[in-house]
């Protein structure tokens, strides 16, 4: 969590540096629902996440060199510097992406889920997704579908509502018509549960509870994580004005990082030496990264045209004009 | 060979390919117990079971998207839309993540996946239920699109489009479902993408379609050859994406005159991207503009003459050959 939010400070200055470009939306705030859930996964299990993805990548064990790399632009970056902050990709670690479209991908996730019952495996999906997203037809469809093929067993999905109370600026009593968003997925037969997410041992637990019961019994789990995310939505997002200083403030009091500090402090005595080593360690990977992104080469010309599709690929522009 | 309707010689690929491999499934509105509507998916929810047969809810953006997740991790679904015009409610999942998920990723991942079903006008469904669709999808890099005109290569294609590694839209003439031709019996004949063919040899007029209309205009060149003596060539695209216009280009060196046929909207069809390359191609061997014939600019009308009234017919491509050969 502490290389999280150190790495998101990071990537907020090289946005203003103009080191990273497009939209850049930060974590900070939000920890504790990455880490807690996503150390409860089996090495095999995927993830699927919105355009607020450098925390699961990061928390899924991609290297912070690519990331960094992915978000300057960079050859050598997780998608080949194609992707950007809102597509991070790495399927080695079980990353399936890193969607720019609020809602898109939580079908794609259901899809996924029953494919992996249908291939006999126990392997689940987790996908992350925030309270904005639940408004767009692809929540209900998806969520009606996954509802629908639980109950033959067929979709192990944990579907995770990052509830941070604001959909981009607009809050949740201004977009959504009933605020008790559990109760909306409860709609299509899923079970929910709420939690707080700014308390990485609630998160842990409720996720632990729910893995289990959806290995077992092949059926979609929803938690619906209660968190807050102390920075803009974006890294353009700099007045914030539907939102007060003071509620900010109110929020910072229960910042994921602090809390986790003062439960192992009174729990195992973790001490400031403890504290202070964790924050070098984090210091130097992120120093290492920025170091590896700005030394990387930016992606050859060529790299424009592959990736594309698997076969009958583009030809330049250039090529079809004829003499 | 064997003498089959592009109806079943599209259920036979689709049910070969399930044989062959147990990765793909077909899921789709009412294609199971109902047996779909154009009864397509006939006896395949007996043979195969619910888990490769899927009947799904009134969701084509759930259905899509699903598909996507799944080919990501393997699976090769095909997706049936009863009719291509629900697509337009999937066309975030088509456009936005089946076809961009490869690029953005860096091409850490394969898409392979269908969805396929009836498009186009003639049979009275009016204004929501009879358009085509190729030049909107064709615009999209990411994904294929395949437009059969018959049955030998309606299965042909589609085996191509099950076995390959991108979504393709797979563009089925609603009115060609009836239409019987030979089909090859070798369950491993297929037909690659990105290969044209010529359909009729001829020396006066070249003439590029695909799809229902490419049957129309065979219809005419034998009309032509017949009563006036004018032999036209004409060009079967079959995918449009990728698109060959080699074939094309090699007749209109040899004939100097092109006409492009398509039952879309004229403005910014598919017509108007071959009419160009052509021309930017060609254009020391024309001999006359290429003119287009396609259906008029209007939403398709529910009365039976009004209907034929807006949708190509033989009379306007004769009109467009003779106009080429400035005997118009």
């Amino acid at each position: 969590m502490i290389l999280i939010r150190r790495f998101e400070e990071a990537t907020e200055r090289e946005f203003r540096r103009g080191k990273i470009g497009g939209y850049l939306h930060v974590y900070i705030g939000q920890e504790a629902v990455a880490s807690g859930i996503i150390s409860a996964l089996r090495k095999d299990d995927i993830v699927y996440t919105g355009y607020r993805d450098h925390a699961q990548a990061l928390a899924l064990g991609a290297h912070p060199d690519r990331v960094m790399a992915e978000l300057f632009g960079k050859g050598t970056g997780l998608s080949k510097g194609k992707g950007g902050s809102m597509h991070l990709f790495d399927v080695e670690h079980g990353l399936y992406g890193g969607y720019g479209i609020v809602g898109g991908h939580l079908p794609l996730a259901a899809g996924s889920a029953f494919a992996f019952r249908y291939q006999e495996t126990e392997k689940i999906v987790v996908c992350y997704f925030g309270d904005g997203a639940m408004n767009i037809g692809s929540f209900h469809e998806a969520m009606n579908m996954a509802g629908l093929w639980g109950n033959s067993g067929m979709c192990p999905i944990l579907f995770v509502i990052e509830n941070n109370g604001y959909a981009m600026g607009t809050s949740i009593e201004r977009h959504s018509a009933l605020t008790d968003l559990a109760a909306r997925v409860q709609a299509y037969n899923i079970k929910t549960e709420k939690v707080d997410g700014q308390d990485v041992f609630a998160v842990r637990v409720a996720a632990d509870r729910a893995i289990k019961e959806i290995r077992e019994t092949g059926r979609p789990y929803c938690l619906e994580a209660m968190t807050y995310r102390f920075s803009g939505h974006g890294a353009a997002d700099i007045l914030q004005p539907y939102r007060s200083k003071e509620e900010v403030e109110k929020q910072k009091s229960r910042d994921p990082i602090t809390m986790l500090r003062k439960r192992l402090e009174d729990a195992c005595g973790l001490t400031e030496a403890d504290v202070q080593a964790l924050e070098e360690s984090a210091a130097e990977r992120v120093t290492a990264a920025l170091k590896f992104a700005e030394e990387s080469p930016a992606p050859e010309a060529s790299e424009l045209f592959t990736d594309v599709v698997g076969e009958h690929g583009p030809r330049p522009v250039a090529e079809t004009e004829h003499e | 060979m064997s003498e089959k309707s592009y109806r079943d010689a599209i259920r036979e690929a689709m049910m070969e390919e399930m044989d062959r491999d147990k990765n793909v499934l077909i899921m789709g509105e009412d294609i199971g117990v109902y047996e779909g509507t154009f009864r397509i998916t006939a006896g395949m929810l007996k043979k195969y079971g619910p888990k490769r047969v899927i009947d799904t809810p009134i969701a084509e953006a759930g259905m899509v998207g699903t598909a996507v997740g799944m080919a990501m991790v393997g699976l090769r679904p095909i997706v049936e839309m009863m009719t291509v015009n629900f697509a337009i409610v999937a066309a975030d999942q088509i456009l936005n993540h089946a076809a961009k998920v490869r690029y953005f990723s860096g091409g850490q991942v394969d898409v392979p996946m269908v969805v396929r079903g009836p498009q186009g006008a003639g049979v009275q469904l009016s204004a929501q239920h009879s358009q085509t669709f190729e030049s909107f999808y064709s615009h999209f890099p990411g994904i294929h699109v395949a437009v059969p005109a018959t049955p030998a290569d309606a299965k042909g294609l589609l085996k191509t489009a099950i076995r390959g590694r991108d979504p393709v839209m797979f563009l089925e003439s609603a009115a060609l479902y009836g239409m019987k031709g030979e089909v090859p019996d070798d369950p491993d004949f297929t037909v690659p993408f990105g290969q044209s063919r010529v359909a009729r040899e001829g020396k006066d007029v070249t003439i590029v379609s695909f799809s229902r209309m490419l049957q129309l205009s065979l219809i005419v060149a034998d009309k032509l050859s017949k009563e006036e003596g004018i032999e036209c060539e004409v060009i079967d695209l079959r995918t449009l994406r990728p698109l060959d216009l080699e074939p094309a280009y090699a007749s209109v060196s040899k004939t100097h005159r092109a006409v492009v046929v398509q039952e879309q909207w004229k403005p910014f069809g598919a017509g108007a991207e071959i009419a160009a390359s052509i021309t930017e191609a060609m254009f020391d061997e024309l001999d006359a503009p290429v003119f287009r014939v396609t259906g008029e600019d209007v939403p398709m009308p529910y009365a039976r003459n009004l209907e034929l009234l807006a949708t190509p017919h033989e009379a306007q491509i004769e009109r467009a050959v003779k106009k080429v050969m400035y005997r118009g």
